[in-house]
């Protein structure tokens, strides 16, 4: 049902089926879509699958993607991570009123300096792709997180994999 | 030991000063820490006598002696119920033979006082079986609300004068108090007695707030905290908690620690992505780059003559350990195991670094010279991390976080021997602790 989840907060139905959700990443929670969501239950055979506002910061997170994944003490971007990447500077391009804040962070097995600093390489790589796709500089900002900031809470790869990210939130910290 | 007392400075907030003049007397009694298996030195302290205005003193500071020398691991305790004899009259001649029944080798005899509102702590240490007084006789004047810290300060001096090294009972822990679930952790600095006693937090928990220093005089810490937006140094007087961020430019800062003159601090600096090791001096505000590669250098930690730093540094592809001059010259490695290592501290003696190891998935505490021979492992866990050293450079404190869901950081501190592991208690979940200098 990964489409009912998709549908919900559109407004317009726009052409935009190119609802990739390949990537795997994309499996945290719709904030504040979960309430239209409920009103739709019992029913689904019904709705009708449309899209988000593309230029919602909904449709960056869940259709764009707003983040990034790391190898185990790397900074480099995976072929994924940088084909995210590639839709994100599209998106930030056409989207030129957002703020963006780049937050890099990393998984529990390190020391918490050394995890700050990797955080921010993360952030940074992110941040020196993106602008090498158009995005200008001046937009770009970043921080880091280290280890303060885990999404995920288990001590095996499974959560650590998701825990070493870099996520671009877009207009005002809803990401993360 | 003739020399102890000038070392003891009269402070502002407990006066010490001998009591009596015996014959000074270096003594045989004599604990020495080393390597080897430690038979704990068996001691006797019965309760202090309670002069006028003190009986409500007596039993909790001589428990705080007891538990400060006890926990060392160097010392055991005779049950009070195994004394055959009690002392009554601090000033009558002790009955040796009545402690040397019970196998005692020291005995710590002492009185308290209290008048308006000032209490009185005196007390003589004995050579059991040399039947003699080790050192002269003290006495402890201050408010009477100092006295779980001059109970400490008794203590100091019986370890002092039974292991030849300075205590470390009289001085303070900084670290973070941490609450909630693991994804959403709440962080609050927060200062306490070295023991766990006399919890104060500083800060509420808005912001994230990381790894607290202490000032060489313990009066201000160094942290970094979230409350600008990003991580930020800031310094914080712990009296009145004032406090600013340390570097008014912009930039993420982290990773602090001042000099021994108290005069510097050393911090990481991440510009771009590239993280490197900066010198600010506080009164001018100048700062000074002191690592410029493409690496990442962080955890900076001044040797205790201010003349060199070591810090960790990827530059050579792994988390490793590194020496410079504290101008940024000189740098070498000194870490040559196996695995990464992290967070050095440089012991307050100076020969000793202490630091975080990660080898095959398990992190360790650990210790080595400073030219990374006798390297020493003294934990082993899935998470220990962040050791930092007793004043006395005998004992590390660290936290060790467990894992899982429901996984959680808590302190903990070891003998540079490896003995005595032991958890210290705090109220909530504990990272990050500092510890402070004896306090004057």
């Amino acid at each position: 049902m990964q489409i009912t989840k998709l549908a919900i907060a559109a407004i317009a139905v726009l052409s935009v089926a190119a609802c990739d959700k390949n990537n795997g990443l994309d499996d945290g929670p719709m904030d504040g879509v979960n309430g239209a969501n409920a009103g739709m239950t019992g029913n689904s055979d019904n709705i009708s699958a449309s899209n988000l506002d593309p230029s919602s910061i909904a449709y960056f997170k869940e259709t764009i993607g707003d983040r990034v994944l790391f190898a185990v003490d790397q900074v480099q971007l995976a072929p994924e991570g940088a084909a995210t990447l590639d839709k994100q500077a599209g998106w930030l391009i056409a989207n030129p009123n957002v703020s963006i804040l780049i937050e890099g962070h990393a998984d529990e097995q390190g020391t918490r300096e050394y995890n700050l600093a990797l955080g921010a390489r993360r952030a940074s790589s992110v941040s020196n792709y993106l602008a090498s796709k158009g995005v200008p500089d001046s937009r770009l900002k970043t921080i880091t997180y280290g280890k303060e900031r885990p999404l995920e809470v288990c001590s095996t790869e499974v959560c650590y994999s998701k825990n070493r990210r870099a996520v671009t939130v877009v207009a005002g910290g809803l990401g993360s | 030991m003739k020399n102890f007392l000038k070392s003891f400075a009269i402070a502002s907030v407990i006066a010490a000063q001998p009591i009596s003049v015996f014959a000074q007397d270096e003594g045989t009694l004599r604990i020495t820490i080393d390597e080897g298996i430690i038979e704990p030195m068996p001691i006797a302290l019965p309760t202090f006598v309670a002069g006028s205005g003190a009986n409500e003193y007596v039993q909790k500071v001589t428990d705080v002696i007891i538990q400060d020398l006890v926990g060392t691991g160097l010392f055991r305790a005779i049950p009070k119920d195994a004394h055959i004899s009690t002392i009554t009259d601090f000033a009558a001649p002790v009955e040796y033979a009545n402690w040397k029944a019970i196998n005692a080798d020291a005995l710590v005899t002492g009185n308290a006082t209290n008048a308006g509102g000032k209490l009185t702590l005196q007390f003589r240490l004995h050579d059991v079986t040399g039947q003699r007084n080790i050192g002269e006789g003290m006495q402890f004047v201050a408010g009477s609300d100092s006295w779980r810290r001059m109970a400490h300060k008794v203590a100091d001096v019986i370890y002092a004068r039974l292991t030849g090294e300075e205590g470390y009972f009289d001085s303070r822990v900084v670290y973070i108090a941490e609450e909630g679930p693991k994804n959403d952790r709440k962080k609050r600095l927060a200062v306490m007695d070295y023991d766990g006693a006399n919890i104060r937090y500083l800060t509420d928990s808005n912001s994230i707030v990381l790894a607290p220093r202490f000032s060489p005089n313990a009066r201000e810490i160094v942290y970094t905290s979230y409350e600008t937006g990003q991580p930020t140094v800031f310094t914080m007087n712990v009296d009145t908690l004032a406090r600013r961020a340390l570097d008014q430019t912009p930039g993420m800062t982290f990773a602090p620690r001042f000099s021994p003159d108290g005069t510097k601090v050393v911090m990481s600096l991440a510009d771009r992505g590239n993280t490197d090791i900066y010198m600010m001096d506080i009164q001018s505000a100048q700062k000074t780059r002191l690592t410029d590669s493409a690496a990442i250098e962080t955890a900076p930690s001044f040797s205790p003559d201010g003349s060199q730093i070591v810090f960790e540094s990827d530059r050579g592809g792994g988390q490793q350990i590194y020496i410079m001059d504290a101008n940024g010259g000189g740098v070498r490695k000194v870490s040559n195991g196996n695995g990464n290592y992290g967070t050095p501290v440089w012991s307050p003696r100076g020969d000793m670094i202490a630091f975080t190891k990660m080898v095959n998935g398990r992190f360790h505490i650990g210790v080595m010279r400073t030219d990374g021979s006798n390297e020493k492992l003294l934990t082993a866990s899935f998470l220990d991390e962040g050791p930092t050293w007793s004043p006395n450079g005998r004992v590390v404190m660290f936290f060790r976080e467990t894992p899982g869901e429901s996984g959680a950081p808590s302190l903990h501190s070891v003998d540079i021997t490896g003995r005595n592991l032991k958890k210290i208690p705090t109220p909530t979940f504990g990272s990050d602790p500092a510890w402070s200098n004896l306090l004057d």
